[in-house]
């Protein structure tokens, strides 16, 4: 087991790959048996400080339908100087400048060390990166004056060669020209009406058509850059002006009469922001940032009417199918979405209302192009400025953590095939061998399947780079092999991917469907690999490999991206986006959230998210991911309450009490977005963010058929995971199913 | 009118004046024989084509027409055209022709020695039958005119014509110049021919009438409608026929007019003076001498030697169809000057006939609105429709009810009825006026309109004195004054809330051709300091008035001008095709409040743009966005748009080229003056609902469909003023005073206008810049001082004469200040039974405003050629009438005007031979369609002088006179090339110099030492520091504020190229373009009624 751990743990940090199954079944049939399916978790870009890119480029396997990378898995004929694919066996010629290789002139991609490397490609234009701000001016004065701010203040962390522009909108869409002496000069679209890329173009003016004052050829080069650079400057150059525009910017003038929405079209603005970048910068990094607070009121893409009394759709709309806006707006952001995705741009979204904002259907924006997700309650908060902040936080090198117009290219053995892929990202629609539903070709016993994932991108520095990262695994019998492969098993990547799956369902199916789902895969699972006698509840156990798994699915159910029960329509897009994009530890906080306990009775330890935990002489510090929370016990709070921690003597008691409050600031540090940070106590209103989460194994049902006097009693008729778990375990060993 | 053209001479001679005389005499004597004859005749063949169809009848009637007056009426009308123009009835069929044909070509002097054997009438007529008969037909119609014109000319040639005349008799044949002069000179011709005229019985009716008539003004009132009866009367005829039509006056009148006519001279005695007195005699005599010469013609045409007999035989008498002889604007305005200047025009009096535009006088408002207001073609009108119908005169109001008064006149006081509003009829919602009713003690009033009986609420009652009327009668404007405002309530206001303050929205082309030519610098920086001076009410610090800018090409740049702004904010909205106002707050400010930001904005205008290559531009989007930014803003306002080009950028309201000449005389000559597409239409449907006003300032380089730009403005009440080939050095004056003024003007906005009349008439049709959504309101998004409306009245029942006719105009609207008003303008006139009471009391003026604008109006439907027609028609048939129902008895071939109406032919000749509705070859389809909507929305006055120019004299007057130097006719035969004359019509100014001006004059007048050195084409005058340049310059900008509009400064050489310009406006002339001139239409006219009769 320690093997597996610590080789699975060595895998994901050095390829930032982590498989559902480390041993693999060798037919799909089988696959199929074993309920979890053949997945990985890939962190394409995974921050490798001790990877140093390379300088060259890639060598490709010559057959056109395969072109994969020259990897430490490829057999290699020093003397012939000739390698095979391990793909699909073509042997490829090096090329020329590969003659000095031997043996023991290996180039990096065959050492075994490199399974991930790094190529710089010097080829191209190194164009410019590209922050677009798209700021919605329906805000209140002291939001929109903090919200300025902070895109004052962003400038200076912009790279001073980017290239800035800045739409606003309100009740009209304004994009800002930025270079003007003297006069501000703002193209305005009406907010109601959906127009073309061509359009926009057209009415920007970038689209020069033949002039007939104009001397042709001479002035031709400069056109180009004139026109798009009208709207986009380097940060360098117009600092000072953007500055100014952003400090002027004045609230949307248009009156808003009692009883409704300020008119906000949203919808409006981003497809102008998004014609302008396709029309003046394909395929080159750039984001869209948009800014907004508040829901879309008009024009395409519009989420709820402007009149107060209607309120925008909740699940329960949904469920009714009430919700009239929802399909045609998530219609339009979605065309957007990919539209901006086949540029190689991203779209943000920040979100910072009371109330939603729309990112139900405007979620896909971010999450088909790889944009951030934000939603406060405010731009006058900490957790916008700071998120807002953390995006352009740098790495070792100095570089921003943020790479553009990335595509991702999976080659597969042929016995492999790939279903598909869950995250930030559209599908290239790519048909090629390595594509299928399913796999189904004969698998060579013993042989090791290898997969290797191309990732082409603009580094933020503005080069060009492919990763490529080549991994194998062994190929095993179920049938003869089974306790092989059950002993690979990886559960946290396991429980990670089945919510995925079960999150990515629950988008398209009712919720109830999707828990059955779950439930049914959980049963399926334990039945297939838990140790029992048939009909003996008692009997049932679960290898180490698997013990933990059940746990997960129950916290799983429970949570936000399952239950929309309580959460807004938004609330779950944002969970959801979130879920489906951050590394495996943090996917496992979402699931199940972490609890440390800190006590006189010693050091700072992790508890079980069980109500149990909930004593009166403790601090628990929660993290949910979303949420920090730290939650004072009830003598604990009495304590504070009489002051003890400013008596000198009971300094102990201070440190206590600041010990969580530093670990929760580490995590508040590190953590994008930056979580919600909550400190109560006991019996106070935000305790219930604690409450909501941990295993209600004391309700008002049980409490005292307990007759414990521990922890406290949590008001629900959800089932405890004492519960749950005896319900799996009387299912699984049953025959009927 | 002096003498000479015959030019070559002069410049020698011109110093020595008193050898002048008898220069021009042995010169000329020379000179006419050879040139003269040739060109006339060939000239004249031109004009007669026009008439020609009559002459076959003339030939029929010349023979017998030879005899006497009477006699020559009968034949006149044949053939005697030639005639027509030297004797009235005159048979000198031959002669006279010939002289025509002299005439026309411009020979002017041929005319004149003719005339004067033409006007023998006794010899000529045998003489002229067997000649030409053809032309004299077309010219016998005019002959009886010219003998009752005839008079006339004796007045002015009294001063004048002894000079010219004699230096013209003696050479100036070959000098058209001359012949100008004859006229005058002829004087005693004249009575000569008047004594054919005697024909001419003089209708008029009324004796004080007849003083009016041409003499020479001097006399009394008009007279006879033919003036040229009048003068005869002095002679013979004069008598005789003045008698008979109504004057005795008449006769002792022609003396003082001679003297008058001397007045003009005036200029010329430098030269002649000393000589005049004598002259006058000489004339006559001289005629003979000249007479002399043409038997030399004679020669080569057979007609001439007749003449030339008759001449002989009687120098004095015989005169062919004078100029002179007919009746004279001039001289009707000179008349009516002298008699009814001098006193206010007191309104009490129900169907007065105020006196005419061109007088100067006050008015004391009595119970009727001032004529500045309302003008009617009649002021009696009949009592039935079908006298009406038999009458032909159409019953029109010219109502302009914002007009400015003079400053010793009040403008309307404000009544404020409190919340109730202005008292009203409760049937037919008349407004309370000095005309209601008070009845039952004051407790009821009954309307003047529909009759009904109303209430009287209790907070007005006011109790009636023993003759019915109210004791607070005079403390109350609406009970004793003819015009008045009200204070609306809310009730009267848009969506029943009182309305803000108007807004003025600038939009500027900042396009490419813009920009060369200055023009957006040019009017950025004159912006700067414009802004000060916009309209503000009464008293008020501050205007109101919100402004707002706006520049566009292909696409539109709002600018946010807050004032809390550093610097301005731009907004580009390239949406064109579904415009809309990107901002609300900042674009409309006070211009003190956001001074700094504006002037940093006109500041940054030109330098932005001054790197344009956008040639294309779009219109309608503009105003479109215009009126929603007044929308948005909720107030109604005034959008100045200046534009260079035809908006053919892809947008609504695109536009392509469709000048084609080739349409012009075709059944589709009509297109070009109809919008091209619907859009416009539909735009000015929403401006007006609006509010807004629409004026379009123009500089075009070449063809912008001024026919369909203009739609909006004239549909929203605005105005639109065009620069061709705008170049700032040239016109920066005249553009910046336009701009400043129109800019400055008291504007009323989202105005309703409603005529109502008293039972038995009613408001059928309406001519002017405004738009109707309905048979009734008059909707004018803007309204100012210089807009007109004309309205027409039908009958639906009859009237009666006790209670006359009521009109009460009332127009609501909102002040520059944002305050909701309504004006109230009332008029009775009195009703007849008898046409002649409807003649009598007719105005001419008003009633070719009507129908110029009826025609202009026609064209949009119907061919040109068709609208002339109606017009010719329907003049004659007015003429017709009058000769059939209230001239006493007379012979057919006589030409009988009434009084009032004697100009009616010369002034619809003018407007018949208008750009419009005849355009010469140099006239672009866009100056058509620009003069066809001014026109639409003049006033009387400016239609006066638009159609028949003002021709000024500059040196004839003593330097030191101060007034304004008496006109002369607007003929090149007035024109004496030793005098400079100013010329204008309201749009164009020139100045004419002649080529033996002295050099004295040319130097001190242009700093240059010859006349050769005068820059053809020169717009401004040096500021030199002498009487006579200072004189000048005074008259000229004097001439200027009398407009509505800056007239630019043309300097026209005589016999320069620029002079082709310059004669198109000599309206009494024949036109290059085919128009008749007036001795020829004049005959036409004749014609057709003689037509009409038999």
């Amino acid at each position: 087991m320690a093997t597996y751990l610590e080789f699975i743990q060595q895998n994901e940090e050095r390829d930032g790959v982590r498989f559902s199954w480390n041993v693999w079944p060798s037919s799909r049939l089988e696959a199929t048996r074993m309920v979890v399916p053949l997945a990985c978790l890939l962190t394409p870009l995974k921050e490798r400080p001790d990877l140093p890119p390379v300088q060259y480029e890639p060598v490709l396997c010559s057959r056109p339908t395969c072109k994969a990378v020259l990897n430490p898995l490829c057999q290699v004929d020093y003397r012939a100087k000739l390698w095979a694919c391990n793909f699909c066996f073509q042997r490829n010629q090096f090329p020329p400048a590969y003659g000095g290789i031997s043996e023991v002139n290996q180039p990096a991609e065959l050492m075994p060390q490199f399974s991930t490397i790094e190529y710089m490609i010097q080829r191209g234009a190194q164009s410019p990166l590209i922050f677009l701000y798209v700021v919605d001016t329906c805000l209140e004065e002291d939001d929109l004056q903090a919200l300025k701010e902070s895109l004052q203040m962003s400038l200076s962390l912009l790279p001073p060669d980017a290239l800035v522009g800045l739409i606003t909108f309100g009740r009209m869409v304004q994009v800002h020209e930025l270079s003007c002496e003297g006069i501000s000069k703002s193209y305005v679209f009406r907010g109601t009406k959906d127009l073309t890329a061509k359009q926009i173009q057209d009415m920007l003016g970038l689209t020069k058509p033949a002039m007939p004052m104009q001397q042709a050829r001479p002035v031709q080069p400069q056109e180009h850059p004139f026109a798009s650079t009208r709207f986009l400057q380097p940060v360098h150059k117009i600092d000072m002006n953007l500055t100014d525009l952003l400090g002027e910017l004045q609230r949307d003038p248009w009156p808003v009469t009692q009883g409704k929405r300020p008119l906000r079209s949203t919808g409006v603005a981003l497809s102008i922001a998004v014609g302008l970048l396709e029309g003046t910068f394909p395929n080159t990094g750039a984001r869209i940032m948009l800014f907004t607070g508040g829901p879309p009121t008009q024009g395409p893409g519009m989420v709820v009417g402007d009149e107060l009394k209607i309120p925008i759709r909740s699940w329960h709309d949904i469920e009714k199918d009430n919700a009239r806006f929802m399909k045609k707006a998530t219609k339009h952001y979605e065309m957007l979405a990919n539209r901006t995705a086949a540029n190689g741009h991203c779209i943000d979204i920040y979100a910072c209302a009371l109330d939603q904002t729309g990112l139900l259907e405007m979620k896909c924006c971010a999450n088909l192009t790889g944009g951030y997700m934000v939603m406060g309650d405010s731009f006058n908060t900490s957790l916008f400025k700071q998120t807002f902040q953390r995006i352009f936080t740098k790495d070792f090198n100095g570089d921003f953590r943020m790479a553009f117009g990335a595509t991702l290219d999976v080659k597969t053995s042929r016995e492999l095939k790939i279903a598909g892929a869950i995250g930030p990202c559209v599908s290239l629609n790519v048909k090629g061998p390595c594509v299928s539903e399913n796999h189904n070709a004969p698998i060579p016993q013993g042989g090791r399947g290898a997969i290797q994932f191309v990732t082409h991108y603009q580094h933020s520095s503005t080069q060009r780079r492919i990763r490529v990262t080549t991994i194998a695994r062994n190929w095993a019998d179920v049938q003869s092999q089974l306790r092989h492969i059950e002993a690979a098993f990886d559960q946290e990547a396991a429980a990670v991917l089945m919510a995925r799956l079960g999150v990515f369902r629950a988008e398209s199916e009712e919720g109830p469907d999707v828990l059955r789902w779950l439930d049914r895969q959980l049963i399926r699972l334990c039945q297939k690999f838990g140790q029992y006698n048939k009909e003996d509840p008692t009997s049932f156990r679960l290898s180490d490999s698997f013990s933990l798994y059940p746990q997960f699915m129950f916290h799983l159910r429970r949570s936000p991206f399952l239950q929309v029960f309580n959460n807004s329509p938004d609330e779950s897009s944002y969970y959801r986006h979130h879920f489906a994009r951050q590394d495996l530890t943090q996917s496992l906080i979402m699931i199940q959230p972490i609890l440390y306990s800190y006590s006189f009775h010693g050091p700072p330890e992790p508890v079980l998210l069980d109500s149990s935990s909930i004593l009166a002489d403790r601090i628990l510090l929660m993290d949910t991911f979303f949420q920090i929370v730290i939650y004072l016990g009830e003598t604990i709070a009495q304590w504070r309450k009489a002051g003890y921690q400013d008596m000198p003597e009971y300094e102990n008691f201070k440190h206590l009490l600041q010990a969580p409050l530093d670990d929760a600031q580490e995590i508040l540090q590190a953590r994008f977005p930056m979580p919600r940070y909550i400190n109560t106590e006991h019996g106070g209103s935000q305790a219930r963010f604690l409450l909501s989460k941990v295993n209600p194994s004391q309700t008002h049902n049980n409490l005292y058929a307990w007759g414990q006097e521990t922890g406290a009693p949590i008001l629900t008729d959800d089932v405890s995971l004492q519960v749950f778990m005896d319900h799996l375990k009387k299912l699984a060993v049953s025959s009927a199913c | 009118m002096n003498v000479n053209q015959s030019v070559p001479p002069v410049p020698s001679f011109g110093q020595p004046q008193p050898v002048y005389p008898g220069y021009h005499q042995s010169s000329y004597g020379g000179q006419s024989g050879s040139t003269a004859p040739t060109i006339p005749y060939g000239a004249y063949n031109g004009p007669v084509p026009g008439y020609q169809q009559t002459p076959p009848q003339g030939m029929s009637r010349a023979p017998p027409s030879s005899g006497a007056p009477p006699a020559s009426t009968a034949q006149a009308p044949c053939g005697q055209a030639a005639y027509g123009q030297f004797g009235q009835g005159d048979v000198q069929n031959g002669p006279s022709s010939t002289v025509q044909m002299q005439r026309l070509p411009g020979s002017q002097p041929f005319g004149s020695p003719l005339a004067p054997v033409g006007n023998q009438p006794a010899v000529l007529q045998p003489y002229g039958p067997p000649p030409t008969s053809a032309q004299v037909t077309a010219q016998l119609s005019g002959m009886q005119i010219s003998g009752a014109v005839a008079p006339a000319p004796p007045s002015s040639g009294l001063g004048y014509g002894p000079p010219t005349s004699l230096a013209s008799a003696s050479g100036s044949f070959p000098n058209s110049g001359l012949y100008g002069s004859y006229p005058q000179g002829q004087a005693p011709p004249l009575s000569q021919a008047q004594g054919h005229p005697g024909i001419q019985t003089p209708q008029r009716s009324a004796p004080s009438q007849a003083s009016g008539f041409t003499p020479p003004a001097s006399g009394g009132p008009r007279l006879p409608s033919i003036t040229g009866p009048l003068l005869p009367g002095q002679s013979f005829g004069g008598p005789s026929v003045s008698q008979p039509n109504h004057v005795s006056s008449p006769p002792p009148q022609a003396l003082p007019p001679g003297t008058q006519m001397t007045g003009p001279l005036g200029p010329l005695p430098p030269m002649h003076s000393p000589q005049q007195p004598g002259y006058q005699p000489q004339q006559n005599g001289s005629f003979g001498p000249t007479r002399g010469p043409q038997p030399n013609y004679g020669s080569p045409y057979p007609a001439a030697p007749t003449f030339g007999s008759q001449s002989g035989p009687q120098p004095l008498p015989p005169k062919r169809l004078d100029p002179d002889a007919i009746p004279s604007p001039i001289q009707v305005i000179e008349d009516d000057r002298n008699n009814r200047g001098t006193e206010p025009f007191v309104t009490g009096v129900r169907g007065q006939v105020p006196p005419l535009v061109t007088t100067n006088f006050l008015v004391k408002d009595q119970g009727n609105a001032s004529p500045r207001y309302i003008r009617c073609t009649s002021y009696n009108i009949p009592c039935t429709s079908d006298m009406a119908k038999q009458a032909q005169v159409p019953l029109a109001a010219v109502i302009k009810p914002l007009a400015r008064l003079p400053p010793e006149e009040a403008s309307p006081y404000v009544v404020d009825h409190g919340e109730s509003g202005p008292l009203r009829c409760n049937r037919c919602k008349a407004y309370m006026c000095p005309f209601m009713q008070f009845i039952e003690g004051g407790r009821r009033f009954q309307c003047c309109f529909c009759s009904c009986i109303n209430d009287v609420p209790p907070q007005y009652f006011q109790h009636l004195d023993h003759t019915g009327k109210r004791v607070d009668a005079y403390d109350r404007p609406e009970l004793s004054l003819g015009s008045y405002e009200f204070l609306a309530t809310v009730d009267y206001c848009k969506n029943s809330k009182f309305p803000s303050p108007p807004a003025f929205i600038f939009m500027i082309d900042v396009s490419y051709n813009a920009i060369r030519t200055g023009l957006v610098r040019l009017l950025c920086e004159e912006l700067k300091s414009l802004l000060d001076f916009l309209p503000r009410e009464g008293g008020a610090e501050e205007s109101a008035i919100r402004v707002g800018f706006v520049t566009y090409n292909k696409v539109l740049h709002f600018y946010n001008v807050k004032s809390s702004l550093a610097q301005p904010q731009m907004m580009v909205v390239s949406d064109v095709a579904d415009m809309f106002v990107p901002l609300l707050d900042g674009f409309l400010v006070n211009v003190n409040e956001s001074r700094a930001v504006i002037t940093s904005l006109l500041d940054q205008i030109p330098e932005m743009f001054a790197d344009t290559r956008e040639t294309e531009t779009v219109f309608v989007p503009v105003i479109q966005a215009g009126m929603e930014a007044l929308k948005a803003a909720e107030c109604a306002g005034k959008l100045f748009l200046f534009h260079t080009s035809l908006p053919i950028a892809e947008a609504p309201g695109k536009l392509k080229n469709r000048d084609d000449r080739k349409l012009i005389n075709t059944d589709k000559e009509k297109t070009l003056f109809q919008p091209q597409t619907g859009a416009y239409q539909t735009l000015a449907k929403e401006c007006v609902a609006q509010g807004c006003c629409v004026d379009l300032f123009l500089f075009p380089n070449q063809y912008v469909d001024v026919a369909t730009l203009s739609v909006v403005p004239q549909l929203t009440g605005g105005s639109v003023y065009k620069y061709a080939c705008f170049q700032v050095e040239n016109d920066q004056e005249r553009f910046l005073s336009d701009l400043r003024r129109d800019v400055q003007k008291v504007v009323g906005f989202d105005a309703v206008m409603r005529v109502r009349t008293s039972t038995g008439i009613r408001a059928v049709d309406f001519f002017g810049a405004f738009y109707m959504s309905n048979t009734t309101d008059v909707e004018l998004a803007g309204l100012d001082g210089d807009k007109t409306v004309t309205v027409e009245f039908k009958h639906d029942d009859r009237l009666n004469e006790e209670s006359g006719a009521l009109l009460q105009c009332a127009l609501l609207y909102t002040s520059c200040a944002g305050q909701r008003r309504l004006r109230i303008h009332n008029l009775a006139l009195n009703c007849c039974t008898q046409l002649a009471d409807l003649y009598r009391n007719c105005e001419t003026d008003t009633l070719i405003n009507y129908m110029a604008k009826f025609a202009y109006r026609g064209v949009l439907n119907s061919p040109v050629k068709a609208v002339r027609d109606t017009l010719i028609t329907q003049c004659a048939q007015i003429l017709a009438c009058y000769r059939k129902n209230c001239a006493s008895p007379s012979s057919a071939g006589q030409l009988i005007l009434p009084e009032c109406m004697k100009l009616l032919p010369v002034y619809l000749n003018c407007v018949l031979k208008s750009d419009v509705l005849q355009p010469g070859a140099e006239i672009t389809t866009d100056d058509r369609a620009y003069v066809r909507q001014l026109v639409t929305s003049m006033d009387v006055a400016e239609t006066n002088v638009f159609f028949y120019p003002r021709l000024l004299p500059l040196t004839k007057s003593p330097i030191e006179s101060t007034t304004e130097p008496p006109a002369v006719r607007a003929s090149e035969e007035r024109l004496s090339n030793g005098d400079m004359y100013l010329l204008e019509n309201g749009l164009n100014l020139f100045l004419w110099v002649g080529a033996s001006v002295q050099q004295g004059v040319v130097q001190s007048l242009f700093s240059v030492s010859s006349f050769s050195q005068i820059t053809s084409g020169l717009s401004v005058l040096p500021v030199l520091d002498n009487p006579l340049s200072k004189k000048v310059r005074g008259l000229i900008d004097s001439l200027r504020a009398q407009r509505s509009r800056y007239m630019k400064l043309i300097v026209v050489k005589q016999e320069d190229k620029l002079e082709m310009l310059f004669k198109h406006f000599l309206v009494e002339d024949k036109s290059l373009s085919g128009g008749a001139s007036y001795v020829d239409f004049l005959c036409h006219m004749h014609k057709e009624i003689r037509q009409l009769l038999s």
